[in-house]
């Protein structure tokens, strides 16, 4: 018998593997097919204060190994995601949920985690400072020390609940950003957000995305990812979610030796819907592969 | 939605550019005509959503054009290949709105859906008209087709090598019908949304990340608030679409 448990922020998961924010909506088109209680936790649709459409179409181009978004946080606006969103999620995931909030002001952030602060649903409120497919705002409080911690120290502020502080890649040393967070009292850091990319249509010659750029994920950035939450897990001392490219159950060991204490899947799930419970059915296995008898125990093995 | 391993019983070649493809496996998830299924391509990391042609108790077709990486490789697939497929992908045409003379519009790649529309409203006794659009008469497929099923078919050319000289709406301004289901190029569209009478659906087309509701890739703004292509859609009523 192997331990799949891990602790996340005082949050105790049946396993590492959490959806992440932006490829598991809000759980129900996922629940339909499976039992998704099975999975970790779950970090719902990046929410904001208002409701967003997002940007223009097309949104998504493909890549070798991986795909580029340009979503823009689309989401229904804090208020409807309490007031319709998380009871119908309530109905088919027992457990805590990660609340991913998005901003385009500090006072947008407090007002979003202070509502969100109130629901018994949410175990973490997990700040994306990093998303690059909004001009203003977002990962422009995430490229900067300063701005990062003016974020997360008036998030803080206002909830009980554990913050964790989602980081973006695309900067010089994504430790500086991770250090901020962590003297803002951030609790925990998850990453990496998507690198900014973009594809050319040979045929139109112009760029596959409307806005031009958008968010690189999947299996291609996994290297990136891994570098990043290892270098991040040297420098601080709160626990580090590992996010970016992860498919399979032996990504999820790799991450977690690199320093992570969970782990986020998420352009996975939109090839294979099946993609986190096939993850989560396939770690015990490997897990006795590699002789690991306890998960936690491999955090950070690698350094 | 269901997600399942199919084999290929036939992958023919239509036009130059244009296969034809049964596959066999469970078909249970497929409940109207204008739903997609989403093929895993190897080497490719999103899925090809392609266009319900008709299906039975046990096989799908499908009529795809070959575009690029993805669907160049899926018409090397050969008789006994086995591909992952997400089936049953979207919301359809509602058949229980045709009234007795439905017309069927299909432009080019947007012919396909309209075969399996067309065959469920025929076998409801429906008087079926339906007009295929194509640039020239070597890029026309399934017109015997339509015709087999009991349809009153109209082929258009643009070039006038074959049937009517001229895009669909030519061929349907002097047509009366009770409603209209249309699928095809956004240029035909907006000729169409000019021409028709009366109320209708289209079937849209937008750049896909996973198919089935989660990713927000593929969300457009109607008069019935934001709605996802692959989930909402592709089929959307006339009455709501902002153009």
């Amino acid at each position: 018998m192997v331990n799949t448990k891990v602790n996340l922020c005082g949050l105790e998961l049946d396993n590492p593997v959490i959806p992440a924010s932006g490829t598991f909506g809000f759980g129900y088109e996922f629940a339909e097919l499976y039992d998704i209680n099975c999975l970790g936790s779950f970090s719902f649709k990046g929410t904001t204060l208002e409701s967003r459409f997002g940007n223009p179409t097309p949104r998504i181009a493909e890549c070798t190994s991986g795909m580029i978004n340009s979503v823009g946080l689309q989401n229904p606006g804090v208020y409807d995601v309490i007031a319709n969103e998380l009871p119908k999620l309530k109905k088919v995931f027992d457990k805590k949920v990660i609340a991913n909030i998005g901003g385009f002001s500090v006072e947008e952030y407090v007002k979003c985690s202070e509502l969100l602060d109130k629901e018994d649903q949410v175990g973490i409120l997990e700040i994306n400072i990093s998303c690059p497919n909004v001009h203003a705002g977002g990962t422009n409080f995430g490229t900067s020390p300063e701005g990062a911690k003016e974020v997360i120290k008036a998030v803080k502020a206002v909830t009980t609940k554990p913050v964790i502080a989602k980081l973006t890649p695309n900067v010089t040393d994504i430790t500086e950003i991770a250090l901020a967070c962590e003297e803002a009292g951030a609790d925990g850091l998850s990453l990496i957000n998507t690198l900014f990319g973009m594809r050319i249509d040979l045929k139109t010659k112009k760029p596959v995305i409307a806005n031009k750029m958008g968010g690189f994920s999947g299996p291609a950035i996994f290297p990136v990812a891994l570098r990043a939450v290892y270098q991040v897990y040297d420098k601080v001392k709160i626990p580090v979610v590992g996010i970016g490219g992860v498919s399979s159950a032996k990504d999820v060991i790799e991450m977690m030796l690199a320093g992570a204490c969970a782990v986020q899947v998420g352009a996975a799930n939109l090839v294979n819907p099946y993609a986190c419970r096939d993850i989560i059915n396939e770690l015990p296995a490997v897990m006795e592969q590699y002789k690991i008898t306890d998960l936690k125990e491999i955090i950070g093995g690698a350094h | 939605m269901k997600q399942g391993i199919y084999k290929v019983l036939s992958n023919e070649k239509l036009t130059e550019t244009v296969y034809k493809m049964v596959i066999e496996g469970d078909t249970s998830d497929l409940t109207k005509p204008g739903q997609f299924i989403n093929f895993t391509v190897e080497g490719c990391y999103l899925r090809r959503p392609i266009s319900v042609c008709d299906w039975d108790e046990s096989t799908i077709t499908v009529i795809y054009k070959v575009v690029g990486e993805g669907t160049e490789k899926m018409k090397a697939w050969k008789e006994g290949y086995e591909c992952d497929v997400l089936v049953g992908l979207g919301n359809g045409f509602d058949v229980s709105l045709s009234g007795n003379e439905p017309l069927l519009i299909g432009g080019g790649v947007g012919v396909p859906p309209m075969y399996g529309l067309c065959k469920r409203l025929i076998a409801e006794g429906k008087k079926v008209k339906v007009i295929l659009g194509f640039n020239t008469k070597d890029e026309i497929f399934y017109e015997e087709e339509f015709k087999a099923l009991g349809a009153e078919t109209t082929v258009t050319t643009v070039d006038g090598s074959h049937g009517v000289k001229g895009f669909v709406t030519d061929a349907m301004k002097d047509m009366s019908y009770s409603y209209f289901y249309t699928c095809g190029p956004m240029p035909m569209f907006k000729a169409i949304e000019k021409t028709a009478v009366g109320s209708g659906e289209y079937s849209f087309e937008e750049r896909m990340g996973c198919g089935f509701g989660a990713c927000m890739g593929c969300s457009c703004k109607t008069k019935y608030g934001n709605k996802r292509i692959c989930k909402d859609g592709p089929v959307l009523k006339r009455e709501e679409i902002i153009w």
